[in-house]
């Protein structure tokens, strides 16, 4: 029972509070940068925090379900890095720039 | 309140680093503090007993996806500091916005309280365990995730592969205006 000790010492709040912690930060990132490729990596840094919130409920409550559903973000989050790093390079290559505060071509 | 050491470090390292991401001159000081983060990340998971996601972690995270970031920031040439100084009005809305959200969830919690069952079950993270879960109850999602990566990789090719014409002709224009 030794490896389920941290579970008898921490309650699941403290990670709860770190993990919305971890979001608000890749949330201000998000709204604070104009580099895209900066925006990208706050939205992997919010996925994070989600993922190791549903760890943390998985392995406190002893429901894989949880490391689960970790799996399909950790995937979706690949496609979409993969994705959101074509369409980056495809703006640079007509732009010269990732600052996306010249992307306003559709503004009104 | 007394804490395990090893939470307090991890906590304390993850979201220094997390900070540093954001707030991080240089792209590529940004991006070596998220492998940093990803790997504080993966030590929680080793905490909470997730030994198979941690190592998922670092291979997916840490290996691919923050591999692929760094190529495209190499390949770009963006490590230079180019990124103009935002006025403060818009740190201050930022600010504002992510601090409410923070404050908001938070609040949340505070009333679901603790009422979450405390029941950890030993080996729940390992490689069995979960294979088992995986390809009994998920598997027909996690078919349909293999043909999501398929759609992916094709939509990235597609978006990276240069036409051959009309990007001659901008990239001629760009250097001999």
């Amino acid at each position: 029972m030794s490896s389920l000790s941290i579970f008898n010492q921490l309650e699941i709040s403290h990670y709860i509070y770190l993990s919305t912690v971890l979001f608000c930060i890749g949330l201000f990132g998000v709204l604070f940068r104009r580099n895209a490729i900066i925006i990208l990596m706050c939205i992997e840094l919010m996925l994070n925090a989600v993922n190791l919130l549903f760890v943390a409920f998985s392995s406190y409550m002893g429901d894989a379900d949880g490391q689960i559903f970790v799996f399909f973000i950790m995937v979706v989050a690949a496609a979409e890095a993969a994705v959101g790093l074509a369409i980056l390079v495809l703006v640079y290559r007509n732009t010269r720039k990732t600052d996306v505060s010249f992307l306003d071509n559709l503004k009104g | 309140m007394n804490l395990p050491i090893p939470f307090l470090i991890l906590s304390f390292l993850t979201i220094l680093s997390a900070l540093y991401v954001v707030t991080s001159k240089s792209p590529i000081h940004s991006v070596l503090a998220l492998i940093f983060t990803f790997f504080t990340i993966s030590a929680h998971y080793v905490l909470l007993n997730a030994q198979f996601l941690a190592v998922v972690n670092l291979i997916v995270y840490a290996g691919a996806i923050m591999v692929l970031f760094l190529f495209v920031l190499m390949l770009l040439n963006l490590s230079k500091e180019i990124e103009p100084i935002k006025s403060n009005g818009w740190a201050i809305a930022a600010t504002i916005s992510a601090g409410s959200i923070l404050l908001m969830i938070t609040a949340a919690f505070q009333v679901f309280g603790e009422s979450v069952a405390k029941n950890p079950v030993e080996g729940i993270g390992l490689v069995k365990a979960l294979g088992n879960v995986l390809f009994t109850r998920f598997l027909v999602p996690f078919e349909l995730t293999g043909i999501l990566f398929l759609a992916a990789m094709v939509g990235a090719v597609l978006l990276g592969k240069r036409e051959k014409i009309s990007t001659e002709l901008s990239s001629d224009e760009i250097l001999n205006p």
